[in-house]
């Protein structure tokens, strides 16, 4: 599949003062970091929870316990490919029954990442409460999935592509709209 | 460009990185069972034959809860082996498997090469439990996946087999494992059930009726069970097996300090190892079960899941679906 980058959504900047924005909401509206946790989908999901973690602790001085979440068992979509996806272990060192978990991920889209997150999320106890924090939301849900923290809206067509490049997974720091060429 | 896993019929034809493979899939599944819910949608849908015509506790629930976790739902079918000739029992068994169209098969048969002979004539994965004394994979897997846990690799490792190694096919799978690793495979037993023809499973295999030199500079030490119902010749006397096999502490001392010792079970406390080294820091026994378990849902998850071959990879498709 042949893609062509159709322009810049987010510069590396821009990225960072969203990121700074994001975790301010987050403590703001969290009523109490006592319980709080971020847990990271993978793979871009767990950088920007890294770092929205990195800024709490900087900014708040108060250390939110990070997590990193696999959903590949839990997607609804293996049954349509051939080769299974490549499965990786979760990453939660704290217990999820009573958390107040903020699941981060970089692009919301259809919410079928979402769903899956949270049964991955319950089959490792019962949180308190889930919220999703998303750097970019482009529309086109397929379940009544919700984002409570939102970097940036943009309106999107079927055949682009959102693509989130961060420096720890791509090399390179910004967030790109792409296009499908037949 | 890792070729695809099919089938599971042996270690033999696995190449070095299919192996790393599964063994680095086993690793979430290690973490799965210590989920207070372990149950799985993955499989849903799926059915999982699990056609044991040998008998066998361990493995036919280790493969059963593998799928039952994943979700899938299993067929379970427990044949006494056939007496009839080899050709004609097979034929049947695989009429009634391809009858009963599941979407993979777990078999076990006393026939060496019947998971071979299944997988030529069906559609459907298939998953050797067991075959004659030919191979027995997932043991090997499993007690790679244990000693790769606590030793950190499986390169170039000393790696002692004790017992019955002429009927044993997890004896032989661990040849194969080790063996493509660059382990140097110490093979020790009495006489008649070590032959020569066994060295030549591997380039560094050799056969010590000692076991003191046997155990010397091992870093790991698989103990057999004395298989009494696969032996025709009359066995030999238990007290002379203890004498010249036993693995008792004093014995395991010789081997290197962290030296593990693994046995793919049941264990007969007493003949072929001591209860105390049973018991002991070095024997990974119960972890061995565990990680079974974690390497079966790691190919069932890979084998059985997913749809027919044409259908489109993931990974090759990009989009906004997690990656």
């Amino acid at each position: 599949m042949r893609v062509v980058e159709k322009r810049q959504l987010l510069s590396a900047e821009e990225i960072g003062r969203t990121l700074q924005r994001l975790a301010h909401e987050i403590v703001e509206k969290s009523g109490g970091t006592k319980d709080l946790a971020l847990i990271g989908v993978r793979r871009r999901g767990v950088p920007l929870s890294q770092r929205l973690a990195s800024i709490i602790r900087t900014s708040s001085s108060v250390n939110v316990p990070v997590g990193t979440l696999d959903i590949t068992l839990y997607r609804d979509d293996l049954s349509t490919v051939a080769h299974q996806p490549v499965v990786q272990s979760n990453e939660i060192e704290f217990p999820v029954d009573d958390r107040d978990i903020v699941l981060v991920d970089d692009v919301l889209y259809t919410g079928r990442t979402v769903r899956a997150a949270m049964n991955g999320l319950f089959d490792l106890g019962r949180p308190r409460r889930i919220r999703l924090c998303v750097l970019i939301d482009r529309g086109h849900r397929e379940l009544p999935v919700e984002a409570t923290f939102v970097g940036s809206t943009i309106q999107t067509s079927d055949t682009e592509i959102v693509e989130v490049r961060l420096q720890e997974i791509d090399g390179e720091e910004r967030v790109m709209l792409v296009d499908r060429i037949s | 460009m890792l070729q695809r896993l099919e089938h599971v019929l042996g270690i033999e034809n696995l190449t070095r990185e299919q192996i790393t493979f599964i063994l680095d899939q086993s690793k979430p599944f290690q973490e799965f069972q210590r989920h207070p819910l372990k149950k799985l949608a993955t499989l849903r849908g799926k059915t999982v034959a699990l056609a044991f015509f040998e008998p066998s506790t361990r493995t036919r629930i280790s493969f059963a809860t593998a799928a039952a976790r994943l979700g899938a739902d299993t067929m379970n079918l427990q044949a006494e082996s056939s007496s009839l000739k080899k050709g004609e029992s097979l034929l049947d068994t695989v009429r009634t498997l391809e009858a009963m169209r599941p979407d993979g098969i777990v078999i076990r048969h006393s026939s060496s090469g019947a998971p071979h002979f299944v997988a030529e004539r069906l559609e459907v994965p298939v998953l050797n439990a067991g075959d004659g004394t030919h191979e027995h994979p997932t043991q090997a897997l499993l007690d790679a996946l244990t000693i790769r846990d606590r030793k950190g690799k499986l390169e170039g490792l000393n790696v002692a087999i004790l017992g019955d190694i002429l009927h044993s096919r997890v004896a032989r799978s661990d040849i194969q494992l080790f063996g493509k690793f660059g382990a140097r495979i110490t093979l020790c037993g009495p006489a008649m059930w070590v032959p020569r023809e066994l060295e030549s499973l591997g380039p560094n295999i050799r056969r010590e009726p000692r076991i003191e030199r046997a155990l010397d500079e091992a870093d790991v030490i698989i103990v057999l069970r004395v298989q009494t119902e696969r032996m025709h010749e009359p066995a030999l006397a238990a007290e002379e097996f203890i004498l010249g096999y036993q693995l008792t502490s004093e014995r395991l001392r010789l081997a290197r300090p962290e030296a593990l010792v693994l046995h793919p079970g049941p264990m007969i406390r007493g003949l072929e190892i001591d209860p105390v080294v049973a018991d002991g820091a070095q024997s990974c026994v119960l972890e061995q079960v565990t990680n079974g378990l974690a390497v079966r849902m790691a190919l069932l998850y890979h084998l059985v899941g997913g749809a027919p071959v044409d259908a489109p990879h993931p990974a090759k498709e990009r989009s906004n679906a997690a990656d």
